[in-house]
């Protein structure tokens, strides 16, 4: 069931039907087709967002989405685990898939989901409990501790994955809201990996934080590529080029291009691309 | 260029000046109008207070006079018999205390004048307060003992000085030879004034020197334990519903508008509709403090349920992402983020809401609770008055000591919701959380 897609382009065949995949399966390796959108349309109230947008995102790899603001980047992302449906007046069509399976379809909890398709957020936002809740948080929801003893170890190990073991190791109990922006976000990380998820969405991770920071995440996000699939929002084309295998162009909620990153910052097909990339508008 | 520097010219000019003289004039005036109002304000606060402690203060003091009471087997049980209760409850225990005046104050016996006239110094309660100690302990029967009685409300008030001594003696309260006989145990230390326990424990009496905030005070404790009780969760519950799940359209309008719309309902009308459902309908007893409560509930939810969805509303909602993001359902949302981080607002709400309806008269005059009750009420379906029902019952009497327990329980009153309304703040500093 494992079945590798080798072609990259849109072309993929869609692995209508089949099961979903079991959550003990190695990771997915690189260019295998993670999830897959096609004709994506979306409303808020009588304003469509997005019009047919078609991509596929694949496992073990950054996908940076780009454009300018309010080009429906971020609500594609959140599409993606259903953070959407939240919002009263959002309509979502279209299908989009993961691991071939429908996630709209009726049978599919958010909830369940939202654990496959973890999510970080552009402003850090960690809970105000101790920096081991915030961690600690996920694994308990879903019960995939069964004692203590695992729980710590499951903390330590998403800590260290967002690297931020070091630095509070010996102040697990302090509040997670006393940590510094940078290690606010990567406690975020680290809560959001904490429960194994397939698909890591990240929106404008490092719009919040300072030079130095955002250079320890993007080499967090680089680690963090090896066992998952990342897709990340961001406006800084330069962290678009530095972390993503490829790079998606949204403009005006329509999906204009989308390639390898070196494809589409050295030689874009589209001329809006370009312009943009070249910092033209936007 | 030129157009320029004869725009720069004229923020430096003579006119410039003028003009920026009467920027700040304007400006001055303003903050000016502002500490007025300010000012304003506190001296009616000032005022307010003022004349409240200055009339009630003397209310938490009562004059006694000590007297050796002989409590004599002849007066109290003339039977023997020990178990005869109801000799002992009925016993003409006033005579005990005369007696011991007369004694005290040599007053002839057979001058029916002056023994009235020395009578009068003791209070009407006094029989009570003999009663209750030999019923508390029968076993001072035949002995003599010194006993606090309480003076009469005309001794009280000479000794607090309400009562002009310069005044004629055909137009004042107290006679000559009352006012040598207090002097008289003025001197001796056997009357003074002592703190007003009485105030505290008695229920309603027509002397005031008997008169206590007893049965008000058990009455409203009753009904702000039943407002808490039912306007709390119902409130909260109604307040998640309407913030978390209620779909946003026509209908949640309507509902907002309305509680929007309680809230501002006169107090009066909510005693109507208590008095119907309540009591005409559901036959529940008049005067008891559960209809109170009842009754209290309906007023204080609207308050309850604005301030929650207040509070439900400033969880930030990057919180809300965080939550759903890892996977949280609505409930587990709901219950451990959105309600303990909104409790220190609604705890706030709940105690500005008690404060509402401890401070509450109208409604309860309407179901009867403005009643004469002497017993402690026991349960909330028992008789019971409210702390500002009890003032407004005091404030219609015209004898002077219920004048001073106007102001007093007043100041109770005032402390009471000063209290609670410390305690919100204090919970408010307390758990706010920052972000």
């Amino acid at each position: 069931m494992e079945a590798k897609v080798e072609d990259r382009p849109a072309t993929t065949v869609e692995k209508q039907g089949e099961p979903m995949a079991t959550g003990d399966a190695a990771p997915a390796a690189l260019d295998e087709l993670k999830m897959k959108a096609t004709d994506v349309n979306l409303w808020y109230g009588e304003k469509q967002a997005l019009f047919d947008v078609n991509l596929d995102i694949f496992g073990q790899s950054v996908t940076a989405l780009i454009g300018p603001s309010g080009c429906g980047k971020s609500t594609f992302l959140r599409c993606l685990n259903r953070m959407n449906d939240v919002i009263d007046i959002c309509k979502v069509e279209g299908d989009i898939r993961l691991d071939g399976e429908d996630i709209y379809a009726p049978d599919v909890d958010p909830v369940q989901l939202r654990a496959r398709v973890g999510m970080v957020f552009q402003k850090p936002n960690p809970f105000p409990k101790s920096i081991y809740e915030n961690v600690a948080y996920a694994p308990r929801l879903h019960g995939l501790c069964a004692n203590k003893a695992q729980m710590d170890e499951v903390v330590e190990s998403s800590l260290i994955k967002a690297g931020l073991w070091e630095e509070v190791k010996d102040r697990l109990d302090e509040p997670g809201t006393g940590l510094s922006g940078g290690q606010q976000q990567r406690l975020c990380i680290a809560r959001a990996i904490s429960v194994n998820p397939e698909v890591l969405l990240m929106d404008e991770p490092c719009s919040a934080l300072d030079p130095i920071a955002t250079a320890t995440i993007e080499t967090l996000i680089d680690e963090l590529k090896k066992d998952l699939c990342i897709v990340i929002v961001t406006h800084s084309m330069q962290q678009a080029a530095r972390v993503s295998q490829r790079t998606a162009f949204f403009h005006l909620g329509k999906l204009v291009e989308v390639d390898d990153t070196s494809a589409i910052f050295t030689n874009p097909s589209d001329q809006r691309t370009q312009d943009y990339v070249t910092g033209r508008f936007g | 260029m030129t157009d320029q520097t004869a725009s720069l010219a004229s923020f430096t000019g003579e006119d410039a000046q003028k003009k920026l003289r009467k920027r700040h004039r304007a400006e001055r005036r303003f903050r000016a109008y502002g500490v007025a109002a300010i000012l304003f304000a506190l001296a009616f606060l000032v005022f307010l207070f003022g004349s409240i402690f200055s009339q009630g203060w003397s209310a938490f003091l009562q004059t006694s006079i000590k007297l050796p009471v002989t409590f004599s087997q002849d007066v109290i049980n003339p039977s023997g018999n020990p178990d005869a209760e109801d000799e002992i409850f009925r016993a003409n225990y006033v005579k005990l205390a005369r007696e011991a005046l007369y004694k005290e104050l040599g007053v002839d016996a057979d001058n029916r004048k002056e023994r009235r006239a020395a009578n009068d110094l003791l209070s009407r309660g006094v029989d009570v307060q003999l009663r209750d100690m030999v019923l508390r302990d029968p076993s001072i029967i035949g002995t003599t003992e010194d006993v606090w009685l309480l003076a009469s409300d005309n001794a009280d008030a000479l000794l607090k000085g309400s009562i002009d001594r310069e005044t004629p003696s055909d137009r004042r309260a107290v006679s000559d030879q009352q006012i040598s006989w207090i002097d008289q145990l003025v001197d001796k230390g056997e009357m003074k004034k002592r703190f007003n326990t009485g105030l505290f424990l008695n229920g309603a009496s027509s002397s005031p020197e008997t008169a206590g905030l007893g049965v008000a005070l058990i009455g409203s404790f009753f009904m702000m334990l039943t407002v808490v009780l039912l306007a709390v969760p119902l409130g909260v519950c109604a307040a998640l519903y309407l913030e978390e799940y209620a779909p946003k359209g026509k209908i949640s309008d309507t509902i907002e508008v309305n509680i929007n719309n309680l809230a501002a309902v006169p107090s009066i009308v909510f005693g109507l509709l208590g008095l119907a459902v309540f009591i005409n309908f559901f036959g529940l007893p008049r005067s008891a403090s559960l209809v109170g409560g009842l009754v209290l509930t309906l007023m204080t939810l609207p308050t309850i349920i604005i301030t929650t969805r207040a509070a439900i509303r400033s969880v930030p909602p990057s919180i809300r992402e965080a939550a759903l993001g890892v996977g949280a359902s609505k409930m587990q949302l709901i219950g451990h983020h959105v309600l303990p981080l909104s409790l220190p607002g609604i705890m706030t709400g709940t105690i500005i809401g008690l404060v509402q309806a401890l401070g509450e008269t109208a409604p309860l005059l309407m179901i009867g609770m403005v009643a004469f009750v002497v017993e402690y009420p026991t349960t909330p379906l028992d008789p019971a008055t409210g702390l500002p029902v009890q003032i407004y019952m005091w404030a219609s009497s015209a004898e002077r000591g219920f004048v001073e327990r106007t102001a007093g329980a007043t100041m109770v009153l005032l402390a009471f919701l000063i209290v609670m309304n410390s305690l919100a703040v204090y919970l408010r500093n307390k758990f706010e959380r920052k972000w």
